[in-house]
C-alpha cells in the first residue's frame, strides 16, 4: 500500500469514485482520475493539490458519511494535501515546521517585529525612532537603504530558492518518468484556471461553507487576498525600480504608482484574509482539516498583519508612529518571506503546479 | 406549520419534487412528507445519474436529435409492447419541455460521463449526480415555501369512495398526527427493499437479492392505496434489476456495485455452467437484463470470468476481481467444481470462431457448436490470471403501481378516476413500463408526471 495511512484512504476513495464518476463536471480532480485505474503516492498527492476544497462532491455525493462507504473526498484530500507539503519540503530537515504551524509561524513572526523593534531601538537614537520624517529616504533615516535591499533580498532568495526545491521534488513525483517538462501552452492554461480560480466553484453555483447552499463568497475573498498581495509585491518591485532606475527614494505621494498599487493591495490583504477566516471559521468542519486550522490561519494571519501594518505606515507615516510602524511591518513582511516555503504560502505553488500538469494531461489526452 | 394543506406530497424523490415545485408554483399550499433522514432523502434518485428526453435538435449537452418517434420505438422495443400507447407517447411529448423546466429549477446539465458515450445522444446526465439534482431541487422548493418533513413515516391514508381525506403520520419525536389537504400526490417508489414483499412472487430467492437503493423504499404508500380500491397496473415480479457485485452491501449500493464487464467473458452459474448468450445485444441495451437472469440461477449467485487481456476494455470497479493463475485455481476461489469450470471454459474456447473483435458494434466474434451461443464479442479466455467478478440480482425499483391517466389521476378498481388522488414517479412507473426498461427512463417517468400531478392536484384544490 502507500506511505501514509491518508494516501491508504486517498486511495480508497479514488477506487470508489473512479467507478462512479458522477462528479467528474465539477472540478477538475475527478477527470483526471478517470485517467487512472491505480494510483500511485505522486498521483494522490497530484490529486490532493488539484483539489480546491469547494465541497460540491461531499455534498453531491450519495456515498458521503453516513454511508458506509463513507466517502468524503474534500476532507481527506485536504490532510493528504497538508501532508505534501511536509513531504517536499526542503530541505528535508525542516518539514517538522508543518507540524504545528500555527506555532512556528506565530513564534516567528512575533521574533522577527520583535527583532526590527530592538534593532531599530538599538541603531537608532530615540529622537531619530520617534521623530518625524517626510520627504525622500524618511524611511532610510531608520534603516540604511542598503542594509534593508540585502536583508530583504537574502531573506526573498531563501524562500525562492527552498520553493524551486520543493517544486522540483513535487514535480518529480507527479509527471510522467519521461519527458517531463512542461510546456508553454500547460503553463498558461495553469495561469488563466489559477488566475480565475475556475476550480473554486462547485461546478459552477459556488462553494460550500457552511450548509447546503453554495456561494461565491470564498472565491472573492481569495481573489481580493491574492491580488492584494500581487498588487503589495508589484508596489515593492516598482518602487525597486523606482529606487535603481531613476534614482527616487520612498516614501512616494500618495498618487504615486507604489503608493496606489499598495493601498489598493493593503485593502485586499486587510478584507481579503477577514472574509477568507470568517468563512473557515463557519465552514462545516466535515470538509475541513481541522488539524490544519493553525496553518491555515497562520498564514491568513500574516497576511493581514502585513496589510494592516503597511496600510497604518501609509496613513501615519508623517507622524511619530511611523518608526516604530516600519519597524513591525518590515517584521511581518520578513516573517512572511522566510516562512512561505514551510506555511500555507505553498499550496499556491503546488496547486499551480498541478495545474499545469493537469492542463499537459489535457492536452495529451486532446492529441492522442 | 398548518394542518391544512392544499396539497400533500408524499415522497422525497425527483417525482414528489417536481410535483411539490409545480404545484407550489401553481399557487398551492404544499407539504412533502419524506419518510427518510434526512441524508438518505429522495429514494433512489439520489442513484441516478441521468434523463432519457426527446428533443428535435442537438443541444450543448446531447450530440443530436432524438425524437419523439425513436423514443417511442426504443420503449416499444424494451417492454416488448407492454405499455399504455396513449400515457407513454403523452410522457415523450411533454419529455421534451421538461428538459428546460428542470433547468428552471436550478438542476444543471452536463454531457454523458466518461464510459457512457454511449447514450451521449439520448440522455442528459446531471452535473454532479442524482444528488446534486436532488440538492437543487429541495432548495428550489424550499425556496417557494414548500414545507418539508423528514422521518415522516405515513402509518394510514384515510381515503373514502376515492377521495382523499387525511394522512396518519408518525413523528419521530411529536408522535401520531393527523394531516389535512385538498388534493394527494402519492410520488412514494416502488417495494424493493421490502424483502418480506418481494418474497410473495420470489419466494425463498429474494433473500438473495441486493437492494441498490436506500431500505426506505417499501411500498407502504402503494400498498395502502391499492388496498383502499385504487387499481393495480403492472406485473408485482417484474422490476429493473442488474447484476451487482455480490460483495456488495445488502442496502444502498447504488451504481457503484454493477458491472458491465458481461461481454468481455462468460457468465457461469454456481454449477459452473453457463446459461445464457453473454454477446446477445450492446451494453447497455442488455444490461437490465443480467439481473434477471441471476435471479433465475441456483442461489441466486452467478460469476462472470474473463483473463487479463480485457480488463481494462471496462470502467475500473469498487471491488476488485478475484485472480487466479489457473483455472482450478480460480475455481477454488470462487469455490467453484474446478473440472466443471474448467470442463465449461475449454468447450467455450473451442467454440470461439475466429473474427474481428469490436465491441462498439454487433461483431463477427460467435461461438459455434456450444449451447448457449455467444453470438458477438467471443473471445478465447486462456491469458493468465484468470479473473472472475460474483455477481447477485440487484434490484433498483419494482414496476407494480397505481394506474393513472394522462393527468397523473389515480384511476379506482371500478375505472373511475380518483376525486383528487395522484401519482408519480416509480409508484405508477408499471404504466409506461410493463417489463424491461432503458437508461434513465425512471427519471423521465418521475419528472413528467411529477410536475403534471403538481400541476392538477393544485388545480383541483383551487377549484
Amino acid at each position: 500500500m502507500h506511505g501514509t495511512r491518508i494516501l491508504d484512504e486517498a486511495d480508497r476513495l479514488m477506487t470508489v469514485c473512479n467507478s462512479c464518476r458522477y462528479c467528474e463536471g465539477l472540478c477538475a480532480v475527478f477527470p483526471a482520475m478517470e485517467m487512472r485505474r491505480a494510483f500511485s503516492d505522486g498521483d494522490l498527492n497530484y490529486l490532493a493539490n488539484l483539489c480546491h476544497s469547494c465541497g460540491a462532491c461531499y455534498v453531491d455525493c450519495q456515498f458521503s458519511p453516513p454511508h458506509e462507504f463513507n466517502v468524503n473526498v474534500p476532507q481527506t484530500l485536504a490532510v493528504a494535501r497538508a501532508e505534501s507539503y511536509a513531504a517536499y519540503a526542503w530541505p528535508q530537515a525542516l518539514s517538522g515546521a508543518f507540524a504545528r504551524n500555527g506555532l512556528v509561524i506565530s513564534v516567528v513572526a512575533a521574533l522577527s517585529m520583535a527583532a526590527f523593534i530592538f534593532g531599530f531601538a538599538a541603531l537608532n537614537d530615540r529622537s531619530v525612532l520617534f521623530g518625524v520624517h517626510t520627504g525622500p529616504g524618511a524611511f532610510y533615516k531608520l534603516m540604511p537603504h542598503k542594509a534593508m535591499a540585502a536583508l530583504f533580498s537574502v531573506a526573498f532568495l531563501y524562500a525562492i530558492l527552498a520553493l524551486v526545491m520543493s517544486v522540483r521534488a513535487f514535480w518529480r513525483d507527479i509527471s510522467p518518468p519521461i519527458g517531463g517538462r512542461a510546456e508553454g501552452g500547460s503553463i498558461f492554461q495553469a495561469i488563466r484556471d489559477a488566475g480565475e480560480l475556475r476550480y473554486l466553484h462547485g461546478g459552477g453555483v459556488g462553494c460550500y461553507n457552511e450548509d447546503d447552499k453554495p456561494t461565491g463568497r470564498r472565491k472573492q475573498y481569495h481573489h481580493l487576498t491574492f491580488y492584494g498581495f500581487l498588487l503589495c509585491f508589484a508596489a515593492t518591485s516598482v518602487g525597486t525600480l523606482y529606487h535603481y532606475l531613476l534614482g527616487r527614494e520612498a516614501p512616494y505621494p500618495w498618487w504615486d504608482l507604489p503608493v496606489v498599487l499598495g493601498t489598493l493591495g493593503g485593502v485586499g490583504l486587510i478584507v481579503g484574509p477577514v472574509g477568507l477566516f470568517m468563512a473557515k471559521m463557519r465552514r462545516d468542519p466535515a470538509l475541513l482539516d481541522e488539524n490544519r486550522y493553525g496553518m491555515d490561519v497562520g498564514f491568513i494571519a500574516m497576511l493581514f498583519l502585513t496589510g494592516l501594518t503597511g496600510m497604518l505606515l501609509l496613513i501615519l507615516r508623517e507622524t511619530a508612529a511611523m518608526g516604530p510602524l516600519l519597524a513591525l511591518h518590515l517584521g511581518a513582511v520578513f516573517a512572511l518571506f522566510i516562512t512561505m516555503p514551510y506555511g500555507k504560502f505553498v499550496h499556491g505553488i503546488y496547486r499551480f503546479v498541478a495545474l499545469v500538469r493537469y492542463a499537459q494531461e489535457r492536452r495529451s489526452e486532446a492529441g492522442s | 406549520m398548518s394542518s391544512k394543506y392544499d396539497v400533500l406530497v408524499i415522497g422525497g424523490g425527483n417525482a414528489a419534487l417536481c410535483a411539490a415545485i409545480s404545484a407550489r408554483r401553481a399557487g398551492a399550499s404544499v407539504l412533502v412528507l419524506e419518510g427518510a433522514p434526512k441524508f438518505y432523502r429522495g429514494g433512489n434518485t439520489r442513484h441516478t445519474r441521468n434523463m432519457r428526453c426527446a428533443h428535435d435538435a442537438a443541444t450543448e449537452i446531447l450530440t443530436g436529435p432524438y425524437t419523439e418517434e425513436e423514443f417511442w420505438e426504443d420503449l416499444l422495443r424494451v417492454t416488448g409492447g407492454q405499455t399504455d400507447e396513449v400515457l407513454a407517447r403523452h410522457m415523450i411529448r411533454e419529455s421534451k419541455d421538461i428538459l428546460n423546466w428542470i433547468v428552471e429549477q436550478g438542476v444543471r446539465w452536463q454531457p454523458s460521463l466518461g464510459g457512457t458515450l454511449s447514450l451521449g445522444r439520448t440522455n442528459s446526465f446531471f452535473l454532479g449526480g442524482g444528488r446534486a439534482m436532488l440538492n437543487a431541487l429541495y432548495l428550489t422548493a424550499e425556496r417557494l415555501g414548500v414545507d418539508v418533513e423528514y422521518d415522516a413515516e405515513v402509518t394510514d391514508l384515510v381515503i373514502e369512495d376515492g377521495m382523499f381525506l387525511a394522512a396518519r403520520l408518525k413523528r419521530p419525536i411529536r408522535g401520531e398526527t393527523e394531516i389535512r389537504a385538498t388534493s394527494l400526490v402519492a410520488a412514494a417508489g416502488g417495494f424493493e427493499a421490502n424483502i418480506e414483499w418481494l418474497k410473495q412472487y420470489w419466494g425463498e430467492a429474494a433473500d438473495n437479492f441486493l437492494i441498490r437503493g436506500t431500505p426506505y423504499n417499501r411500498g407502504s404508500i402503494l400498498k395502502m392505496l391499492l388496498d383502499k380500491g385504487v387499481q393495480e397496473v403492472g406485473d408485482p415480479t417484474q422490476c429493473h434489476a442488474v447484476a451487482i457485485d455480490a460483495r456488495a452491501p445488502k442496502f444502498d449500493g447504488g451504481i457503484i456495485t454493477r458491472h458491465d464487464s458481461v461481454v468481455f467473458g462468460i457468465v457461469v452459474n454456481k454449477h459452473a455452467q453457463r446459461f445464457y448468450d453473454e454477446g446477445e445485444d450492446i451494453w447497455p441495451k442488455r444490461y437490465a437484463i443480467w439481473g434477471r437472469l441471476v435471479a433465475g440461477q441456483p442461489d441466486q449467485i452467478a460469476y462472470i470470468i474473463f483473463d487479463s487481456t480485457v480488463v481494462t476494455s471496462f470502467m475500473p470497479t469498487l471491488f476488485p476481481p478475484i485472480a487466479g493463475q489457473t483455472i482450478a485455481e480460480l475455481a477454488g476461489k470462487l469455490e467453484l467444481d474446478p473440472v466443471a469450470l474448467e470442463k465449461t471454459i475449454t468447450e467455450f474456447n473451442a467454440a470461439v470462431q475466429p473474427g474481428t473483435f469490436d465491441h462498439t458494434i454487433l461483431d463477427d466474434c460467435r461461438t459455434e457448436g456450444i449451447t448457449p451461443q455467444k453470438t458477438h464479442w467471443a473471445r478465447k479466455i486462456e491469458t493468465p490470471p484468470y479473473l472472475a467478478y460474483p455477481v447477485r440480482p440487484g434490484i433498483t425499483f419494482t414496476y407494480l403501481g397505481t394506474r393513472v391517466n394522462k393527468d397523473a389521476r389515480m384511476l379506482m378498481a371500478d375505472g373511475k378516476p380518483a376525486a383528487n388522488m395522484f401519482a408519480a414517479g416509480e409508484i405508477m412507473a408499471g404504466n409506461v413500463l410493463g417489463k424491461g426498461y432503458a437508461a434513465g427512463m425512471g427519471m423521465t417517468i418521475g419528472s413528467v408526471f411529477g410536475r403534471i400531478a403538481g400541476r392538477e392536484a393544485a388545480r383541483h384544490a383551487k377549484n
